[in-house]
């Protein structure tokens, strides 16, 4: 079963912390008049333009090893793919803040404004992630109602593009979530539309299910480790 | 501090409307275009680029510089054409095929006319032999190509085959870069250049032309 779902644009908003990230720009800089009002600007427009949407749809463990599938491009070996197995609860997801944000830079970009293009580009970009970090803790809190999860349920997300997942996995997540009915689609070389959307699996296991060692391949040429901060989180709850 | 300097002092503290008005002063002394160009506008922005290779400003400081520059090139721009000065070099940028991010193509393109080239923005989702028909075209000296997808990489490769194909590899250089694209990658597909950043991509692209 899928469900629909929106936010307010002040729920995804990023903290000026992680748009200067976003930028390059180092945690305890002091950045300059001009930049901190750049910053100012691009959230203020951020929140008249976006429309968070999300979509999730619950899926057993065998219909989604179809899904992770995909088009047989994945890396041998995978963290979702000794995870999953093990999982209580999966649900496909797709979150979008819309296209206007993107419509907005390109807007900036044509009328020389690229400081604040770029501003809000890194703004988009990382209330896509924080509308998927609510699609994780809503599906989550769902479960919790039903009773699943005391003490040691943990709840994260993996994307198709990371951790060994091919990209070409959006293919059948799409086909199987149907994430056009919150107006994203997918481009022939597995793109999503609008481009500040995120998509993947929300796996609910124990939380010892969802630890891994960082030693893949792929991990290698892995610039964020960001899954290392997430596992971690798990344990801090 | 003469009126070029105080240029190139409005581009690096990113005050267009300073640049514009101290440009349109320096036209009117009638100074040569070039001059301008050069000692106030490019000056300047290779001050930026410095202070921004050496991590002491970031990002938005560049592009606030960037759109300083921009002011005055407005102005300078018909100057330079009519008196047919050429610029550093002509290069043909685009997201490659298939591919819809265009941010880092976008800053490229910026930080390459901040350097004084010539630049031809082909946009996103651009085919191989678009690529290669638009830098035959507009004659340019190198096509910089960016990808933000595994996915779309190949068609980097692909250019760079186009061009070997059309014996064209000697004349026309080829620089890619982008999130997943490595050194490695770019000497595999015969590529000329990588660039891992905006600023770095200026610097290979002026090596490639020998600015």
């Amino acid at each position: 079963m899928t469900e629909t779902f929106t936010f307010s644009p002040d729920e995804v908003k990023p903290t000026r912390e992680t748009v200067f990230e976003n930028q390059g720009i180092p945690p305890g800089i002091t950045v300059s008049g001009p930049v901190d009002s750049i910053c100012e600007q691009a959230l203020a427009m951020l929140a008249r333009t976006a429309a968070p949407a999300g979509i999730t749809g619950e899926i057993s463990a065998a219909e989604f090893e179809q899904v992770y599938q995909g088009e047989g491009r994945n890396d041998p070996n995978t963290p979702v793919g000794g995870i999953f197995e093990r999982a209580d609860h999966l649900a496909l997801f797709t979150v979008t803040i819309g296209e206007r944000p993107a419509e907005e830079i390109a807007r900036l970009f044509d009328e020389n404004e690229f400081a604040l293009a770029s501003m809000l580009d890194a703004a988009a970009s990382a209330a896509a992630d924080n509308a998927a970090k609510l699609a994780e803790r809503r599906y989550g809190d769902v479960l919790r109602g039903d009773g699943w999860g005391a003490p040691d349920g943990g709840v994260l997300r993996y994307s198709p593009g990371y951790c060994g997942w091919h990209v070409s996995g959006q293919r059948k997540l799409f086909d199987y979530l149907g994430p056009e009915e919150i107006g994203v689609t997918l481009t022939n070389r597995f793109l999503m539309q609008p481009l500040k959307s995120v998509s993947g699996i929300i796996i609910a296991a124990h939380r010892d299910v969802h630890k891994f060692a960082a030693s893949f391949p792929f991990c290698r040429e892995c610039e964020t480790r960001e899954c290392r901060e997430r596992i971690r989180a798990l344990f801090a709850e | 501090m003469g009126l070029l300097d105080q240029i190139a002092e409005g581009v690096i503290n990113g005050d267009d409307e300073q640049v514009a008005q101290l440009t349109q002063q320096v036209i009117e002394q009638n100074r040569p275009p070039k001059q301008i160009l050069d000692v106030g506008l490019i000056a300047g922005m290779n001050i930026v680029g410095q202070r921004f290779k050496a991590h002491e400003i970031f990002l938005p400081d560049v592009l606030l510089a960037a759109k300083a520059m921009y002011a005055g090139m407005d102005l300078l721009k018909p100057l330079l054409i009519a008196q047919g000065i050429p610029s550093v070099g002509r290069v043909v940028i685009g997201t490659v095929r298939g591919d819809l991010h265009d941010i880092g193509k976008n800053l490229v393109g910026i930080m390459l006319k901040g350097a004084g080239f010539d630049v031809i923005d082909l946009g996103r989702d651009v085919a191989p032999e678009e690529m290669v028909r638009a830098a035959k075209e507009q004659d340019a000296a190198v096509i910089g190509m960016s990808a933000l997808l595994t996915t779309t990489m190949p068609a980097m490769g692909e250019v760079v085959q186009l061009l070997k194909q059309e014996k064209l590899d000697g004349k026309i250089k080829t620089i890619v870069g982008g999130a997943p694209v490595s050194k490695d990658f770019a000497h595999g597909i015969g590529a000329d250049a990588y660039g891992f950043d905006a600023a770095n991509a200026v610097d290979r692209v002026r090596q490639l032309v020998g600015a």
